[in-house]
């Protein structure tokens, strides 16, 4: 191995994530000297931590391609592209949790903290360029939403989520850590770029690629949560406060596909025609179970569960594609599901208040007398996630479905096709609950102006990239084509 | 500057007034929104009169626009209407119109919603029936859904939730196996989504087969046919006045519409290979759905019924492939938009009296009101296609096309003749004629100015497309003759 000479030019790519964990620390130590109403300024640190590392990251774009850190790190458009979207999605997280969090005493140091060494864990996960590297942030991520989780203590449920939550977890890291030590030994290597040269020239010991791939594929879909590794998701999203839910439920499906992208698309590339097979049984498993089962939900957060889980679904059908085409739909495909998750569950926070929960169905009844404009704003989010013309969802499902044909899984579009069907009826029951029910019991509605303004904000949103999609849409593709 | 621009007005005008409705919509003062709803329905259709006035009579795509909306994916917003499209614009501008007058003192919740989604959904059916770009018309068609499905849940009947839930899936349904379709002929057209070259791509028998399943399932459930009718009337019955006269007048011929622009030139093969298939289920809407409209005992289901025979003659007229039958079926289109429309109306007067759609609670009503009940004779003659009135073109033209194919074709399709003027009429005597049923009846009123605006509208529509159909049959015939010529190319390689 090289010694390269620790310079300045060779730790800049990684400034983001630098910049990010030193305002962490800090606001560690400064949270312990912070009392009472003082504690807002911790809050307001955060966000400004969170919006310096996008500030950073957004002025790297447009410059070239770089590894550094011996093969440990990569610094792309696609990396930058990922990692200003996690971070605003995670700004308007906690943004919209605020009140949420301020009436049940959430709105601590520790929460925040967690909240953003999780994001640097997501960050490194997109960056990385080693099996190492991305072991490390996945973890990094995973054991701060661990705590995040387990964070309510008073809470039985909260503390059941997070324990199902580790459990299975760490039993999930340990498949992917026992694949990745496979496809070590298969090709030598723990470095993309030589997996990938490993595998492209017949260098790699075959059958135990494959092997390993099986163990990193479940470690995979586990994480993403497709179906069949899909089991904690439900528990997680209902049991866990509902900012923790949309905190994991947003941000780090971004890290996710970036993870996937970095691993599969560019490390194991030479194995394409074997994960993809493995894809098309997780993708199909995921529309069927996320789309039928979400029909007997009568908890919104679980029906959004298994919602999540139908969408993975459909972001998998993206990498199958294996090309250009397939990964820049799903990178578009994961950008839009981040904005529309931030919608749904942001409108279940704005509806939450001191003692109620807003999780059920039913709270949602009658909203439309109460508030046409936020009854208006779900209506634009439940179409986008059942992917109806013109919001943001439409696209994101058409693009996929496009490279899917144009790989010629013509049996997958249209069961992808048939099964929207089945996922438009319930989104479809939330629409009908808000305009065609009266209410039921006393609806409220957050009163401060920072939620509703980034509620208001996403769903506006929502509609317009649906009305005007190519910008994002070419961002994608040019950051898809500068990094594969 | 605004020359080049007819189609974009007579889609984003209504639309813009719509959202500026929505704003201004107020539920204790409802009358600025609806003087701006007035005002931006009327405008709706001002700008549509240019399409008539500036309409060249050949089969060209005319008032074209042009311009890239999702380059990547080569996606383009592209306008532009032809002899079938150019009166569909202007039948659903007037509609749309009428149902803002319509619902004057009538609607008394969420007006301005209400008025909004009317409005909204008009510029969206316009540019369903102007765009010239796969993916610009479906999402026009789909985006329809949205304010259709509000307004049959929130303004309709008692049932109205199931009404619109199966509504909404049904079409659905249909619509995405239709974008499955289009995406595999971006592929056969190497990266174009422009419906133009759809039509011009060649396609193996099977391809087309399954390309013309796929867009039937959209259409078919649209139209509706039999056996994919089941929705119809359960939306019509729950849906608004207003509600069921868009239904009935425009949304219904879209799917007519679809078929002549997308399942004829693009899979012409298989539209003659299932030619048989498709007439088959046309004349089992028009006799079978017939016989059922006669046992109706209330009145927006036994119309809603009847719309489903007599879209079976717009299907028939065009999968006989002879120009009169052709010609048949868009006449028919636009003069069953005026009569369902005007019937819708007929029943949504008596229903805001009485609050029953029943016809056993009614009877005498000429006694009470004898100016509503000259209209509602004179469109229920129209339904039953009498001479001199539109709805006897159209079925008369089907007829003789059909002729020119199979007695036994015309032979079934007559009984319409029978069964249509049956239920039609019988339905008109039990409500309009008889004795006075009761001290309700005794106690109508007769139709106020506001009603007497749109019904005096409807009927001189009818009566002038009756009497004298050439204006139409001009603007049509260019086109029809060339998609005629056009479905009898073979486009198997």
């Amino acid at each position: 191995m090289t010694t390269a000479t620790f310079s300045y030019a060779t730790i800049a790519p990684a400034l983001p994530e630098i910049v990010l964990l030193a305002l962490a620390s800090l606001l560690l130590v400064a949270d312990l000297y912070l009392r009472g109403d003082e504690r807002r300024a911790t809050y307001r640190l955060t966000q400004a931590a969170l919006a310096v590392a996008a500030a950073v990251t957004f002025m790297q774009m447009g410059g070239p391609s770089t590894v550094t850190l011996h093969g440990m790190y990569v610094s792309d458009l696609l990396g930058q592209v990922l990692k200003i979207a996690t971070l605003l999605t995670v700004m308007a997280t906690l943004g919209m949790s605020r009140t949420y969090l301020r009436l049940r005493g959430l709105l601590t140091g520790e929460f925040l903290a967690l909240a953003l060494f999780g994001t640097l864990g997501m960050m490194v996960m997109i960056s990385a360029h080693h099996f190492l590297t991305l072991y490390l942030g996945l973890e990094l991520m995973a054991l701060s939403q661990y705590a995040m989780v387990a964070l309510e203590r008073d809470s039985g449920r909260a503390t059941e989520a997070a324990m199902k939550y580790f459990v299975l977890g760490a039993l999930a890291s340990g498949l992917l850590l026992y694949g990745l030590s496979m496809i070590y030994g298969a090709t030598g290597s723990l470095e993309l770029t030589r997996v990938a040269f490993a595998l492209e020239h017949g260098e790699a010991h075959g059958f135990l690629g494959v092997f390993g791939l099986v163990f990193v594929v479940a470690g995979i879909a586990f994480k993403l949560g497709a179906a069949p590794f899909h089991m904690w998701i439900p528990d997680v999203y209902q049991g866990a406060a509902t900012p923790t839910t949309l905190y994991i439920g947003a941000a780090p499906k971004l890290a996710a596909l970036g993870f996937i992208l970095r691993l599969l698309a560019n490390g194991l590339q030479g194995m394409t025609s074997d994960w993809q097979q493995m894809l098309v049984v997780l993708a199909v498993a995921s529309l069927l179970v996320g789309n039928i089962i979400a029909i007997a939900q009568a908890n919104l957060k679980r029906m959004l569960a298994y919602s999540t889980i139908s969408h993975m679904g459909f972001l998998a059908l993206g990498i199958i594609a294996g090309d250009d085409l397939g990964y820049g739909a799903a990178l578009f495909y994961a950008i839009a599901y981040a904005l529309m998750t931030l919608g749904s569950f942001g409108m279940i926070l704005l509806l939450s208040r001191a003692g109620f929960e807003a999780e059920n169905i039913d709270d949602f009844r009658g909203l439309n007398q109460r508030s046409k404009w936020y009854a208006f704003m779900m209506l634009i989010v439940m179409f986008s996630l059942a992917g109806i013309p013109p919001t943001v969802g439409f696209f994101a499902k058409l693009a996929v479905l496009q490279a899917v044909l144009d790989a010629g899984y013509t049996w997958l579009v249209v069961l992808a096709v048939l099964l929207s069907v089945v996922g438009a009826f319930y989104y479809l029951r939330i629409v009908r609950l808000m305009y065609m029910e009266a209410p039921a019991g006393e609806i409220t509605i957050d009163t401060q102006p920072g939620p509703r303004w980034i509620l208001s904000a996403a769903g506006v949103a929502t509609l317009a990239l649906g009305i005007l999609p190519a910008p994002l849409m070419n961002l994608c593709a040019r950051a898809i084509a500068a990094s594969m | 500057m605004l020359q080049g621009h007819v189609l974009s007005l007579t889609i984003w005008v209504p639309i813009a007034f719509g959202i500026a409705v929505l704003a201004i919509g107020n539920d204790r003062a409802p009358a600025p929104a609806r003087w701006t709803a007035l005002a931006g329905s009327i405008l709706g259709f001002l700008v549509c009169l240019p399409l008539w006035a500036g309409f060249q009579p050949t089969a060209d795509m005319q008032f074209t626009e042009l311009a890239p909306w999702i380059a990547r994916f080569n996606v383009s917003y592209h306008l532009g209407v032809d002899g079938i499209s150019m009166p569909l614009i202007l039948l659903n501008s007037l509609m749309t119109l009428l149902v803002v007058i319509a619902h004057w003192e009538v609607v008394t919740e969420k007006v301005g919603q209400y008025l909004a989604a009317f409005l909204i959904m008009s510029g969206l059916i316009n540019g369903t029936f102007a765009a010239l770009d796969a993916i610009l018309f479906y999402v026009f068609f789909e985006a329809m859904l949205i304010p259709m499905f509000l307004i049959i849940g929130v303004w309709g009947g008692p049932n109205r939730v199931y009404a619109a839930v199966k509504f909404f899936l049904y079409t659905l349904l249909g619509s995405l196996l239709m974008l499955a379709a289009f995406i595999y002929l971006f592929y056969q057209t190497n990266g174009s989504w422009e419906i133009l070259d759809f039509h011009k791509v060649p396609l193996g028998l099977t391809a087309q087969v399954l390309i013309f399943l796929a867009m039937f399932m959209s259409f078919a459930v649209k139209v509706p046919m039999w056996p994919v009718h089941t929705w119809l009337p359960d939306a019509h019955v729950e849906a608004p006045t207003g509600g069921s006269v868009i239904l009935a007048a425009i949304t219904l011929k879209i799917g007519g519409y679809g078929f002549l622009r997308f399942n004829l030139p693009i899979a012409p093969d298989a539209s003659h290979v299932l030619a048989g298939f498709m007439i088959t289920l046309s004349l089992v809407a028009i006799v079978y759905i017939g016989l059922v409209a006669l046992v109706q005992a209330d009145m927006k289901k036994l119309i809603a019924y009847s719309s489903i025979a007599h879209m079976g003659f717009v299907t028939l007229g065009f999968f006989i492939f002879t120009s009169d039958g052709m010609l048949g079926g868009i006449v028919q289109m636009i003069s069953h938009g005026f009569v369902s429309a005007a019937l819708f109306l007929c029943v949504g007067v008596l229903y805001d009296r009485i609050h029953s759609r029943q016809i056993a609670d009614y009877g005498g009503v000429a006694n009470t009101m004898p100016v509503f009940a000259a209209f509602f004779v004179l469109f229920a003659m129209a339904n039953s296609g009498l001479p001199g009135t539109s709805g006897f073109i159209g079925e008369f033209l089907v007829i003789l096309g059909t002729m020119k194919v199979s007695f036994w074709y015309t032979f079934l399709a007559a009984t319409t003749l029978i069964t249509g003027a049956a239920y039609t009429l019988w339905m008109v005597k039990r409500v309009v004629y008889g004795e006075v049923a009761g001290p309700k009846i005794a106690a109508l009123k007769d139709v106020g100015a506001r009603e007497l605006t749109f019904l005096a509208i409807l009927a001189v529509a009818v009566l002038a497309l009756g009497i004298d159909p050439k204006p139409l049959a001009d603007v049509a015939n260019p086109t029809i003759q060339q998609l005629l010529q056009h479905v009898e190319q073979k486009k198997t390689d």
